[in-house]
């Protein structure tokens, strides 16, 4: 399945808007998507491993927090949205 | 299908377009969607833009030139040499001037039907809500988290549409918060990163362009909820990266647990939001993680 890095994060991933990654769960594709990107960890999960609370992951178009979080089982064709919360406008 | 028209915040005297008028919004005029109805509509619409900045530009130049009759906007910077690369309302003769004065100056040249209201204020709990009561719609377009959690829960209390856009180097969203039936910026973040740790001037920078991008769809979507026409981006957040030219979209939903618009709010007019201060601007922004630089 396909993961959108939002721009703030490619620098840690390569420098890819989207990265392939296995999963059978949200849980694992960012499993997956961090081991093969040891600097997204941090930016994703807190010290004691929750996702951050202005980081929002979509599967497909939907929001995993009205899914069963990151349990949500996800297929392969999957696209998974990583949206972190941005303030810029001036 | 939400529509701001039936209930104008301060009911309006009747407007009327004079010959000169007819004249300008011709273009509108012949369309049937906006047609003279909807064009008195405009007319009769208060606009609030908060930032008149690299989003507030745009929108607020589109605004005023589709004759959106009261133009408030809320500022309190100076025009800078760095901002000329987007904040496209200001020139290089308006360096050194208030961004109300010469947003207004140039909103006046391109459309003197307009009236435009300055507040030359930092927004804060209690100024909020008092000034969102008189206007219709409100377009934040504002550059940091503090002042947009405030502008969010200040419509949600007063009942106005929050016109929300935000940008990061080549990437922005938008939305609609804050209508009756959909989500607020609360219910897709309930909090903001922890305070002291967002910086609202990090490097990082933003493509000049992509304001204007983001800025135009906020002054559609204000357009569209004045007319009451089409699907404004309510429940829907619209992702616009540039770099790939791609827009996506994200459904939003309304969270019963939201604490300003959920069904048990502890954001109330009474215990209003939690003192507000413009972040201080920090430069060490090195150690932070990405997601935690914002630019202004």
């Amino acid at each position: 399945m396909k993961i959108h890095i939002p721009t703030p994060l490619r620098q840690y991933a390569g420098k890819n808007s989207t990265v392939e990654v296995k999963g059978g769960t949200v849980a694992e594709a960012l499993a997956n998507l961090t081991a093969q990107y040891g600097d997204l960890r941090r930016h994703l999960y807190t010290d004691d491993g929750k996702l951050r609370a202005f980081v929002n992951v979509y599967l497909n178009d939907e929001d995993i927090r009205y899914l069963q979080k990151e349990n949500t089982p996800t297929k392969e064709g999957d696209s998974l949205s990583i949206v972190p919360s941005i303030a810029g406008g001036l | 299908m939400a529509t701001i028209a039936e209930k104008p915040a301060v009911a309006p005297a009747t407007p009327t377009l004079n010959k000169d008028e007819i004249l300008r919004y011709s273009r509108h005029l012949i369309m049937p969607e906006v047609g003279m109805d909807g064009q008195l509509k405009l007319k009769a619409a208060k606009v609030l833009c908060i930032g008149a900045g690299g989003l507030g530009s745009p929108a607020g130049l589109y605004l005023a030139a589709a004759g959106v009759g009261t133009l408030g906007i809320v500022d309190f910077d100076v025009v800078d040499f760095t901002n000329l690369q987007r904040q496209i309302v200001h020139s290089t003769s308006d360096v050194g001037r208030k961004k109300l004065d010469s947003a207004e100056d140039t909103i006046r040249e391109i459309n003197p039907f307009v009236e435009v209201k300055k507040f030359e204020t930092l927004l804060n709990s209690e100024n909020a809500l008092q000034l969102f009561r008189d206007f219709d719609v409100i377009v934040d377009g504002t550059d940091n988290f503090p002042t947009r959690y405030l502008v969010n829960d200040a419509c949600v209390l007063t009942g106005k549409p929050n016109v929300y856009g935000s940008i990061f180097r080549f990437e922005g969203q938008a939305s609609v918060f804050a209508t009756k039936e959909g989500p607020c910026y609360r219910c897709l973040y309930p909090e903001p990163p922890p305070p002291g740790l967002v910086p609202s001037c990090a490097e990082g920078g933003v493509l000049g362009i992509l304001p204007g991008l983001v800025g135009v769809i906020q002054a559609t979507e204000v357009v569209k909820l004045i007319l009451g026409t089409g699907d404004p981006l309510i429940g829907r957040l619209l992702l616009v990266d540039a770099l790939g030219m791609k827009f996506r979209e994200l459904k939003l939903r309304k969270n019963p647990e939201c604490p300003v618009c959920g069904t048990h709010p502890t954001v109330t007019t009474r215990s209003p939001m939690p003192p507000l201060r413009r972040e201080p601007h920090h430069h060490r922004t090195d150690r932070l993680p990405a997601i935690l630089r914002h630019t202004r």
